[in-house]
This record gives C-alpha cells, structure tokens and sequence, in this order.
C-alpha cells in the first residue's frame, strides 16, 4: 500500500514536471507552477522559507520521501532502473554496498563551491532534468505539435499552431545528453548511485534522513536473511548480515516492505540508532563551453532573370537574410533580473524560462560564467509587452515581477544606432520602423542632414526612456545586422 | 532591379542581401493562384464541345471567345527549373489543350507577369496549335525604363518568347498609372506610339488598344486620341461591384464601359472577379446568390455580368485551376444574359458587399517583389478573409472575440511567414506606383499591423 502510493504520486509529480518543461503556451504554468517552486535547490535560491522548513520537516518526519516523489531527476532514474529491472535475468539486481561517506561529502563541498564560483547548476539535480527535458523531449514535443497543426491547418482549424523548433545553444544541448546518459548508465545498473554518492540534496536530505521519525526497520526475529529485500533495494543500503538499513542512503521507496515474505520490514517509528554510510564511485558530467548559434539557413535559391531589355516583373520574393547577433558588451537579461550578479547567483539553468519564452527571445548562454542560464537576444523576436512568462514560471526568484506595469518600466538595456548599417543612409528610403514599434515612444526621427529639415530622417535614441526590449532590433531591415540594438545593463531600473 | 536602384553599392547595404527570387515566390502563390476557392467552384458536369459563345471583333469580323484566358496566374513549380523558369509547363499545357478544345481562342500576357515567365510558357504551349486557331494578346510594359530602345527592345522580345510572326492584340499596359505625364513619357514624348501605328500598318500588330487603371481624366484624355490612333479595343475593369462602386482612383466601369460603347470601341474585360473578391465573399452574400441559382457557382454571376454587355469582345481571367477553367466554361458555353431584375439583384449585392472593409487588392503582385522581403498580397488577402469571415473584431466586447483573435493571429502564421508579414514593412512606399488600384500599401499594412498588435496585446 504505502508502495504503490508512492509509486502513484511520484508518476503525478514527474509527468506533470515534465509537462511544465514542454508546454510551450504557458497556460499549465498557472495550475502547477508550484511543482518546480517546491524544489528544494530553487526554494533555497529564493530562500522560500515556508517551502525549506516544509521539506526539511517532512524528511525529518518520513525519510527522503523528496527523492523518491518530488524530485523528477530521481523519478527519471526509477524509471530507467524499473525497465532495466524487468530484463529476464535482471531482478534480484541489487546487493548490499557500503556506503562512500567521504566521496558524498567531498561532492558536496565541491558543489558549494562550484555554486560559488557560478557553476552550481551542472549539479542540481532539479535543473539537470530541466535541461534534459527541455533539450531532448521538447523538440519531439514541438515537432508531434506542429504534425498537428499541419493536419488543423487542412482541416481549417485553430486548434493547435505551429512553432519553431530551433537549437537554443550548442552547449546546454551537450551537457543535457552527457547528464543523460551518465545518469541513465548509472540507473541502468545500479539504481540509485547518483543520488546517493554525486548529488548535492541527497547528500544533504540523507544527513537529515538518518534521524527521521519514521524509517523501514527490520524485524531481527521474523527475518530469514533471505537477501530479498536487499538484492531489490535500488539505494544499495540493506545489510543483511548485520540487519542494518543505511537510513542516509533510502529513499523511503517501500520496495523492500513489499518484496519480504515474511513481513520483517515494517515502516515504523524510530527505536534504534542509524547505521554508518557508503556507497560507490560515479563520475561528474563534462561541460562543453564551446558556443555556436544555430542559424537557420533559409536555402532558397535567388533566380534573376537577365533578359536583353530592362523591366520590373511581377511577383516574387526578395530573399530575406537571416540576423546575425549583435557583439554586446553586457548581456541582457529579462526585466524582473534586477542586476546580473543577482540574476546569477540565483538562477540553477533549469531552463524553465527558456521553455516557455513565446518570443524565442531566452536560450541558455554559451558564456563561461553563465553557462547554460539564460540570456536575451532579439535576431528571431523580441521582449513583447503583453509577456510576463519568464517571471512567472521562474521558481528560484532569479527573476522576478509584479506586474506588466512593473515590466513596462523596467529598463534592461538602452538601444544603440549605427549609422553604417541603417537603410535610410545606404538605401536612400525613408524607413520608420524602429520609431514606430517602440513600445515607449524613446525613438524619435530626426533630419539626416540638420540644415535641411526636409531631408530623409534618422532614428534618434533617448537612452532615459529606453527599456531595451528589442522591438527596433528585431524589426530593423538592415540584415544581418541591425542598424539599431540593444546594449544590457548591470543593474536594471525603473524609469 | 538592381540597375533601376542607384544607392545599393554600399557594402553593408542590405541590397546584398536581397535577391528576386522564385522558390518562395513558387511555393506561396501555388497554393493561392488567383484566388478562387476551390469550394465555389461550382457544381460539376461537363461542358459540349463547340457551345462557346463568341463575340464579333468588328473591325476584321474575326470571331473571339467570350472566355478570354488570362496568363497572369499561370500555376507555379515549388522551384524553378533548369531555366530558371517558375511555371508549371506541364499544367499550363493541360489547361491550355483543355480550354482551346472548349473553344477558347483569346490568349492575354505581358512581358512582366510571373516574374517575366508567363509569356514563354504561354508561347510554349500556344505553339503546338496552328497559329491561326489562337488570338494573342500581349502588352508594352515599358514601367521602369520607358526609353524608346529599352521599349523597342522589350516589344520585340515579345515575338521571340511567344514564338510568333504577328501579334493579334497588343496594349499600352496600364495606362493612369501614374497621370497623364506617366503616359506622354512612356508612349508619346519617346515616339513609340508612331512606332507602333507603323507596326500596325506593317501587319505585324493586328489590333492596337490600350488597358486601363486610373483617374477619369486621363482616360478622356487617351479616348480623345482615338481620331488620330484609331484604338481597335480597350481593356477596362468592369464587374458588379465597380460598375459605381470603383475604388481609390479608378473609374465606375459604367462610365468607362459607356464611353467606349458610345464610339463603338470593342471593350475586353480585365479583374471581372477582382482577383477572387467576387467568388470568395461573405457567407451571407454567398447565400444571397446561392438562393437565386442553387446550381450556379458565385463567380458564375460575376461572369455573367461582365459578359452580358455586347460591346464586350471577351472576358479576361486568370485561370490557376482546373476547376475554374470548367465553371467559366459552363457559364460561357453558351452565356445565359443577365436579365434587367438579375443585373438590379446584383447591384443590391454590390451595395451590401461594400458594407464590409475589404481592401481591394486583386492580388495581380503588380507591387511585388518588395525590397524589404514583405508578401504584400498575401497579407491584404489574409485580412480580407478575416474580414469576410467576421475575424476582424471591433472591439475586446465582442461576442466572438476570443475565437476570432485565435483565428486571426494563427491564421497570419500561417498565410505569411512571419519575416514577411506587415510589421517588417518600412513605409518606404517603392510599392505605391505599381498599384493598379492605387491602394496606399504601406498605410494599410501600419495599420493591418497595428490591429494585429492589439490583438497580441489584448488591448483591443
């Protein structure tokens, strides 16, 4: 019984986690949101107080109940392990280790100190299924989704819409496969091996675990030491021999109450005194700091027609280059970031954000100092006005907003023009189309040629009512570069 | 393109970057060509052979069918082929047989339809028939460079990619365009209309007209040369809706069609469906028609109409289907006239047609290719389907709103990509003069783009 309802309520975190991550309208945001803001690495972030007591309690009083529910790279790891299980030949997989007490706590002081130094995220076990989900599954999500909307579109529905399917960076798409498949090799054999030797809240949960009220607790008169429980226990952490259950180490998954015959496992209330720790080696994902933009080749063929007169036909498409990104001397980050160093010391890249921006504006950085966290840039969309989705679905309060009023005067950058690439100078046309989407009214024309006020006007910047959303950017003609962009601010304001 | 543009050697310019291309251009109007839902293409059954109605040129009493084929909407490749060309050689021979078996004999193109294709595929096409069983049309479309050699030279490329030795009607093209000076610069103050009255009296062109689009004026004003000229035909726009509803410039067709009766000037008939408007309209105004002749097509009242007057040679239209090609075969063949309480019954239509803000683009991509990448077409198309469609919410109260916001906007995807639609349009206006129905482009792509805006915002 208290098997199967763990079993039951880790497939309704896990499934509805996952979907967070691949539901691209935002709407599911509203009803299970709080799932990824229960996590305990971001509740830590945005020092959620009431969700860190809550989750320090609950192990306290249950065992690592976090791991085996809540946390969906743990539930990820059952699942693997589950199916590698139902090989013939393959139950009774498991047996006793003990546990590697030194290597956990030496990956724990390492973790601290990569969280210091900004590289904390590779860890975190929450953000490393983000990555995964959002780098491995969303495309197939997409890529089912827009099949749909093909088939709507011909039968003159508006059901579903289609939506780009684009490589957001190189490098997180790396570190996702590598975390994958170290965590899936690592499940496939042995079960829990991650969790308890590489990562950092099982470490830390399973301190607190040794002292939890209630805990599986073997019945020395009723057992026959027949190994059964062991040799299914996914943490590795029943010794038999000594009738000792490595309380640092379960997960509170009631396998073991469920596999003895004799009932000699009951899960009870603590009378006894917790066992010593140890457990085997794993190995830490590499990270690729290379960083390439995916840019979609339009491969279109340009055909001009040479004929001995000169005319102007009808019809036809001129080719539309792709926008390249801008050099920018500080990166941008969303409205509600409030400065980098605050952004950064509080994001874990879990790619929440980036999998809802509806404007394909967010995709994780290639930067070194903030890999994989998010950053802006504007060559396929901008920050459009009506969208507050990063804030809202961010769980760690790495970003953060009020309302759409607090967005609209939040300034993040200021636009810049270059006059070497702006059409009016090259191309000789009047162009206004920086001036006419500026959501604050910042850009002004203002005559090429001062002494004639007749001449063909220039977009002018007033950097005080600029919010750097990127509207002019985006929707300069000038390709592949934009004769106006955006430089980032350090430290965000409200104007 | 490139030599017409004087400012685009700068290296960073973006002109670099943009080409005429064919691919997209096929891939889009493919699936659009002129227009007309294949859902109105009317009930099926085949059409005799031989009941085509004709009309009586009467200046050499050759005969022409009522159905003209109009070679501007010729069915497109996905890309171009090893030539480069964009169409569809094949369905344009499959249409072509189909229609001269029916008895279609009026050919009308341009050197400057389908990006500069259209009449070579027709030449090819047309040429595997006797050359005295086809009439073809073909026009001076001298717009961007109107010397007299750049004229002479295109008016005879028109011989070598039709692969004839005579043209049977040959027009000033779209004349208004731009006022009276456009026109004294394009075919009087260079000579080339002495050269093309010689042409005629060598018998190399067999009748000289003229097609029309613009203010009343220069219509008068053109007419008034017809003692000198002696014009054999005019090309006129004429339909149920612009007989006195014209819009922006143009002329009622009931005066422009009145003046030409008055002086016996055979009147060929162009945009008698306005580029689809006409057979693609509000669902209520579909009934409306569908109530009176339940076996009858929409389009097949606006053919009727334009067909009905007698001083009309033949009627013009621009046949991407198969389909289309058959309705229009079935309202010819013969024509039915409209009867006086038909004609009123249309008229009454046009009036609460005229109730609904279409913008009235005929999609003929006269404005097209734009520099900066834009599909005006297709945009001014999406909004009137919204239009017709009752997607154009007033405002946020009302009643469809939510469902007609998500039609809208997924719809706007996914008739234009994104790089093309309104928002990237630069108000440049290099479009504007090539608009036959002078529509102001950029203005009405700013505000198509503001109204899409507001529904993204949720502020309308």
């Amino acid at each position: 019984m208290l098997r199967k309802s763990r079993i039951a309520a880790a497939a309704i975190f896990f499934v509805c986690i996952t979907l967070l991550f691949l539901d691209f309208t935002g709407t599911l945001h509203a009803w299970l949101g709080w799932m990824a803001k229960i996590q305990l690495l971001p509740a830590l972030l945005a020092v959620n107080v009431g969700v860190v007591v809550g989750l320090v309690l609950l192990t306290l009083l249950f065992g690592r109940v976090y791991c085996s529910v809540i946390c969906p790279l743990g539930v990820m790891q059952d699942v693997v392990s589950w199916i590698s299980g139902r090989r013939p030949k393959h139950r009774n997989r498991f047996r006793y280790s003990r546990a590697l007490t030194w290597l956990r706590y030496t990956m724990l002081v390492v973790f601290v100190a990569m969280l210091l130094a900004g590289f904390g995220t590779l860890l975190a076990p929450y953000s490393a299924y983000g990555r995964i989900v959002s780098s491995l599954l969303a495309p197939i999500w997409q890529w089912v989704n827009n099949l749909l909307a093909a088939v709507s579109e011909r039968l003159d529905s508006y059901a579903f819409y289609s939506v780009d399917v684009w490589m957001k960076s190189l490098s997180t798409l790396l570190v996702a496969v590598v975390t994958f498949v170290v965590i899936a090799v690592l499940a496939w054999r042995n079960g829990r091996t991650w969790c308890n030797t590489v990562c950092p809240v099982g470490t830390v949960l399973g301190f607190l675990s040794r002292y939890s009220l209630f805990r599986p607790v073997i019945d020395t008169s009723k057992c026959v030491d027949c190994q059964r429980c062991a040799r299914n226990c996914k943490a590795s952490c029943i010794d038999i021999p000594n009738h000792r259950i490595d309380y640092s180490r379960c997960v509170a998954c009631m396998d073991c109450l469920e596999m003895c015959h004799k009932n000699a496992i009951r899960y009870t209330r603590r009378h006894g005194t917790p066992a010593s720790t140890k457990a085997s080696a794993t190995a830490a994902p590499a990270a690729d700091v290379s960083r390439r933009k995916f840019l979609g080749v339009a491969g279109l063929l340009a055909y001009s027609g040479l004929r001995a007169q000169e005319k102007k036909v009808d019809g036809g498409l001129a080719v539309i280059v792709d926008k390249q990104i801008p050099r920018r001397a500080t990166p941008l980050v969303p409205p509600g970031a409030r400065d980098l160093r605050h952004f950064l010391s509080h994001c874990t890249a879990c790619q929440l954000c980036v999998s809802v921006c509806p404007n394909q504006v967010l995709r994780p950085s290639g930067d070194l100092e903030r890999l994989m966290k998010p950053e802006m840039q504007y060559e396929r969309g901008y920050c459009r006005p009506e969208c507050t989705k990063c804030a809202e679905v961010c769980p760690t309060g790495a970003i953060r907003l009020a309302d759409l009023t607090e967005k609209a005067s939040t300034q993040i950058g200021h636009a810049v023009w270059t006059r070497a690439n702006c059409v009016v100078v090259n191309d000789g046309v009047q162009c206004t189309n920086c001036s006419r989407h500026c959501p604050t009214g910042a850009i002004r024309m203002v005559p090429l040629d001062a002494s004639d006020p007749k001449s063909l006007r220039i977009p002018a910047v007033n950097e005080e009512l600029c919010i750097g959303c990127g509207a002019c950017e985006n929707l300069c003609p000038a390709r592949p570069f934009s004769a106006i962009h955006v430089e980032g601010h350090e430290r965000h304001r409200l104007i | 393109m490139d030599t017409k543009d004087k400012r685009s050697k700068d290296s960073i310019s973006r002109r670099n970057f943009l080409k005429i291309m064919g691919v997209g251009a096929a891939a889009l109007t493919g699936c659009r060509g002129d227009g007309r839902a294949a859902g109105n293409a009317g009930p099926s059954g085949t059409v005799a052979e031989g009941s085509m109605s004709y009309r009586t040129n009467p200046k050499n009493g050759e005969r022409v069918s009522l159905l003209g084929y109009g070679c501007m909407r010729w069915p497109t490749l996905q890309e171009p082929d090893a030539t480069g060309n964009v169409i569809d050689q094949e369905a344009v021979n499959r249409l072509i047989d189909h229609a001269m078996a029916h008895g279609v004999n009026y050919y009308d193109t341009s050197p400057v339809y389908m990006q500069g294709w259209s009449e070579k595929s027709t030449g090819i096409a047309l040429k595997r028939y006797p050359r005295d069983k086809y009439l073809i049309a073909t026009k001076l479309s001298n717009f961007s460079n109107y010397t007299r050699e750049n004229s002479i030279a295109m008016y005879r490329q028109s011989f070598a990619d039709l692969q004839v030795d005579y043209i049977d009607y040959y027009l000033l093209h779209s004349i208004g365009n731009g006022g009276i000076k456009t026109f004294r610069a394009r075919y009087i103050d260079n000579g080339m209309i002495d050269f093309l009255l010689e042409e005629r009296r060598a018998g190399r062109i067999r009748n000289l007209g003229f097609s029309f689009h613009g203010t009343q004026a220069v219509f008068d004003e053109v007419l008034a040369m017809h003692d000198r000229v002696h014009w054999d035909f005019v090309q006129i726009q004429l339909n149920y809706v612009d007989w006195r509803h014209a819009s922006g410039n143009n002329v009622p067709a009931e005066y422009l069609y009145g003046e030409l009766e008055k002086r016996g000037i055979p009147a060929i008939i162009m945009e008698p469906l306005l580029g689809g408007r006409l057979s693609k309209v509000p669902d209520h105004i579909a009934t409306r028609l569908k109530e009176r002749r339940p076996e009858s097509s929409v389009a097949s009242w606006a053919f009727r109409f334009a067909g009905s007057p007698e001083g009309v040679l033949t009627v013009l239209s621009g046949m991407t289907y198969m389909e289309h090609l058959q309705d229009n075969l079935r309202t010819y063949s013969p024509l039915e006239p409209l009867s006086d309480d038909e004609r009123q019954f249309l008229f009454d239509t046009a009036d609460l047609m005229m109730q609904y803000p279409t913008i009235p683009c005929n999609d003929c991509k006269y404005c097209m290719p734009c520099p900066y990448g834009i599909d005006i077409p297709a945009v001014l198309l999406h909004y009137n389907k919204c239009v017709n469609e009752g997607n154009v919410p007033r405002d946020g109260e009302d009643p469809n709103y939510h469902a007609a916001r998500r039609a809208f906007l997924i719809g706007y995807d996914r008739s234009v990509p994104r790089l093309r639609q309104a928002s990237h349009c630069i108000g440049c206006e290099q479009c504007n003069p090539h608009c036959p129905q002078s529509i102001d482009i950029p203005k009405q792509l700013h505000r198509i783009d503001e109204f899409v805006e507001q529904l993204k915002r949720n502020t309308l």
